[in-house]
């Protein structure tokens, strides 16, 4: 399938009276993997935080604007409808401190009160854990709690925990940023094998991750979208003199 | 110079002196109330002292079943009423922190800590006792249940206040509903915390002898009938201290070794309870 | 994904908003029932009220046979047996706060201290009072033997001794914590200036966390006020106005425990009430004003 998954319409959002965000309109396609890119504090957070409606949540957050996933506005969707069709992945990895990792992996399942059978679940948890790569680290310890393990790890169950609901879209806050190389190539690996089957928003800082695993980028700055082209097109080529600026470090 | 330096010197060492001095006469009198109680309490107790009934001034080997019972159930059905609205509500004070609601409710949970326990008993004998036409276990429970509340609410909202936003986001974002989160993800994480607040609540009100005294007055016998007046470890520690008697005081100190054994017991549980089983975010 | 019907979302939401009101029903009851008590209290007062009127305060006669309900000796025994049960506790309570909050604030003799402290608050008062009457009253009473007052053994000091034990605890936990929340480069700054413990302690400490003891003090009176088995087993309840420490009294919580179930006419039980009401009354002024500075003390 092609074409556009999400738009949003000069959409707007504010923190009570300071907005941060600032009429942003972008479109973003079937399976492809968009990182969002920009100065610490240019609302990158806010802005996926947003597309899931997590940022609501705060109080005095407003929003102005749409947006819009498969043609259906976000707002008159069902939340819960909309949450599972969007994944989530935070900056740090927060597993369920009381489940255990096998647990953690069904906990979309779990939470909701969807029955599976056992056999269902185990195959669930294995094609997850093995789809993030963490099957062979933690098969023999899957009812030891999620805690226990390396930050990599834990965020790698984390995504996996997303990815068990099967959603359409996966938003990803600078994943990688709490996690040492090793770990983070690992997930980068996964960033690239999860694009075949999901449309990825990752937020991140890092100029070579983008490079390496984003097809588009887009550049915020100050709560306003300067650019969105192709990752090369745009580091090669930036067309706004903050980008430029950005992606040749001359930022503070 | 030098004498002002040494007698500033002799000063602070004085003053260090007389703060563990006093520190250490304040814990005579825990020492000297568990020392007395175990002494007389433990050549009162025996078996026909759990499983019989209070006998008449001369007879020898009669019991306080009908108080623990008593004090079993009034505490099952404190903790009935108790439970459920406070965790409720220390969830509301922990996600609504700045409502006007929230402010209003803190206040009163504060407040309420403070009510002696006697005008809780005026109370609840005006609304139950009165209502019903006599004394009965369900006023004591009442009265209980409304001492046991602000502990349990403060306890709900501190703990669920430390559990990080990102659990409950984390929940979300997997698409489930905002009451199956809290019920399924906040308060497991919480629970120990919640518990410990629980059963301090439990021991605090399993020694109040105050509210009961016109609530659930005092029987003599077995009652396990909720709509009837029932006894309490404290109420017949009272009674029984109070009396003239040489074999009732002797009922008093076992009934005394008893609640303080139980009282104890709660608080080294949750003691234990908080080091152990605290939930690693 | 998973299949969500139509159907389901339906019973999705209407739990959601169930729970949420539920919710707001709780938090909005604890409110409902402090109010109601209040007006429970004052309502069942006015008999008493009406018929008393100002007397209640100043008259010296309880005598519920002839109709006569002064309350003085019970508001001069109550804050009698309170105001002394503070003085004795104050000091104690002040050195067990430094010696917690300022000398041992870790290891294990401090773990001890705190441990004790909590298990001092923890027994009953029935047991104080038990306890009281078998250990104390005797002491007492050779005490006054010895100096050759009236050797009743109960009376106000002996209240207030018991008072003062139970106290302690409560208003060292509230002291300890503003004591901990003196700011450390504070106390470094006058270290360095050569100053010793003592020094730093009456200059920095207590001037700094004056406001907060302040309010752990008023706490533990307001906690004295309504104290009611122990002093009730101690005071030896006879309705006089206390001349002196060894005399024996009565308090106001002291006499609803004693008279209540036996209290037959309107205005006999509608005293009593107004009684309780008082009680209500001080504490909850007491809680607002020892809570607030408390809060406003721990947030600058
Ligand atoms: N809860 C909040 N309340 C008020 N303002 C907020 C809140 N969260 C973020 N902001 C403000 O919104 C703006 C955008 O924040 P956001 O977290 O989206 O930035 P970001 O681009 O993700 O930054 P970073 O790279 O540091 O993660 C910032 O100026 C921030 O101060
Ligand atoms: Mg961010």
């Amino acid at each position: 399938m092609e074409g556009t998954i999400l738009k949003t319409f000069n959409f707007s959002a504010n923190f009570g009276e300071s907005q941060v965000l600032k009429n942003i309109s972008i479109e973003i396609n079937r399976n492809e993997v968009v990182a969002v890119m920009g100065p610490s504090g240019c609302g990158k957070t806010t802005f996926i935080r947003c597309i899931n409606r997590m940022h609501e949540l705060t109080q005095g957050a407003t929003v102005n604007g749409d947006i819009r996933v498969d043609d259906n506005s976000i707002y008159t969707m069902n939340l819960i409808v909309l949450r599972r069709k969007i994944g989530m992945v935070f900056q740090h990895p927060n597993p369920f401190p009381t489940m255990s990792i096998y647990q953690n992996v069904v906990a979309g399942y779990l939470l909701n009160g969807i029955k599976l059978k056992k056999t269902e679940r185990d195959e669930v948890v294995e094609r997850s854990l093995k789809r993030v790569a963490l099957w062979d680290e933690v098969k023999d310890d899957l009812h030891k709690k999620g805690t226990f393990l390396s930050g990599g790890q834990q965020q790698r169950l984390c995504i996996a925990r997303s990815i068990s609901m099967n959603p359409e879209i996966l938003l990803l806050d600078e994943p990688t940023s709490a996690l040492d190389p090793i770990s983070t190539a690992k997930i980068e690996e996964l960033i690239f094998e999860l694009k075949k089957n999901y449309t990825i928003i990752i937020v991140t800082h890092n100029m070579q991750q983008a490079g390496r695993i984003s097809d588009r980028t887009a550049f915020f700055y100050l709560g306003e979208l300067l650019e969105f082209n192709d990752t090369t097109e745009l580091f090669i080529n930036p067309k706004h003199e903050k980008t430029q600026n950005y992606i040749t470090g001359r930022f503070g | 110079m030098v004498t002002t330096i040494k007698y500033r010197e002799f000063k602070n060492k004085l003053f260090k002196v007389i703060i563990i001095l006093l520190t250490t006469v304040c814990t005579l009198p825990l020492l000297l109330v568990l020392y007395k109680i175990f002494r007389e309490g433990i050549s009162a107790i025996n078996w026909d002292f759990f499983v019989n009934l209070p006998k008449p001034v001369g007879e020898t080997g009669g019991g306080i079943v009908n108080a623990l019972i008593g004090s079993v159930l009034l505490i099952l059905v404190a903790s009935v009423i108790s439970i459920p609205l406070g965790v409720f509500t220390g969830i509301y004070l922990s996600e609504y922190r700045n409502t006007k609601l929230s402010y209003f409710t803190l206040l009163s949970v504060d407040v309420l800590t403070g009510v002696p326990s006697i005008v809780i008993g005026i109370i609840i004998y005006l609304w139950v006792v009165k209502t019903m036409g006599g004394f009965s276990a369900i006023s004591g429970s009442i009265a209980l249940s409304v001492m046991m509340l602000p502990s349990i609410i403060k306890s709900t909202e501190e703990t669920l206040k430390l559990i990080p936003n990102t659990l409950k986001e984390a929940s979300l974002s997997l698409g489930v509903p905002y009451y199956r989160t809290i019920l399924k993800v906040i308060l497991p994480a919480g629970i120990t915390g919640i518990l410990s607040g629980i059963i301090l609540s439990i021991a605090r009100v399993a020694g109040e002898t105050a509210p009961l005294l016109f609530t659930a007055f005092g029987n003599p016998f077995i009652n396990t009938n909720i709509l009837k007046p029932i006894s309490s470890l404290p109420a017949i520690i009272f009674n029984y201290a109070i009396s003239p008697y040489e074999d009732w005081h002797k009922l008093a100190w076992g009934a005394s070794f008893v609640l303080i054994i139980i009282v104890l017991f709660l608080n080294i549980i949750t003691k234990i309870a908080q080091r152990k089983w605290k939930v690693q975010f | 994904m998973p299949i969500t019907t139509d159907q389901q979302i339906k019973g999705i939401n209407f739990s959601e908003f169930a729970f949420r009101k539920i919710l707001f029903i709780s938090a909005i009851s604890i409110v409902i029932l402090l109010f109601c008590f209040f007006l429970t209290l004052v309502a069942s007062s006015l008999p008493s009220i009406n018929t008393i009127g100002i007397k209640f305060i100043y008259g010296v006669t309880w005598d519920p046979v002839s109709d006569k309900f002064g309350g003085f000796p019970f508001l001069a025994g109550t804050l009698f047996t309170s105001l002394l049960a503070l003085i004795i506790a104050i000091p104690f309570s002040l050195s067990v706060a430094l010696f917690l909050g300022e000398y041992f604030r870790t290891g294990l003799i401090s773990a001890i201290f705190k441990n004790i402290v909590e298990l001092l608050a923890a027994i009953p008062s029935v047991i104080y009072g038990f306890w009281g009457l078998f250990v104390l009253v005797p002491l007492i009473r050779s005490l006054e033997t010895k100096i050759g007052v009236a050797p009743y053994g109960v009376g106000i000091l002996t209240s207030s001794i018991i008072l003062s034990i139970m106290i302690v605890p409560y208003a060292v936990s509230l002291t300890v914590q503003v004591i901990t929340l003196v700011p450390a480069d504070l106390k470094e700054a006058a270290y360095s200036l050569g100053a010793t413990r003592l020094e730093v302690i009456r200059n920095i400490i207590l001037p700094y966390t004056r406001s907060g003891i302040f309010a752990g003090i008023l706490l533990a009176l307001g906690r004295a006020l309504g104290e009611t088995m122990a002093v009730t087993m101690l005071i030896g309840n006879s309705h006089i106005v206390p001349v002196s420490i060894f005399s024996p009294g009565n308090t106001m919580a002291s006499v609803i425990a004693n008279e209540f179930t036996e209290a037959t006419g309107k205005i006999y039980l509608s005293a009593l009430i107004e009684m309780g009401l008082f009680l209500f009354l001080v504490t909850t002024i007491i809680n607002i004003i020892g809570r607030s500075v408390i809060k406003r003390f721990s947030i600058s």
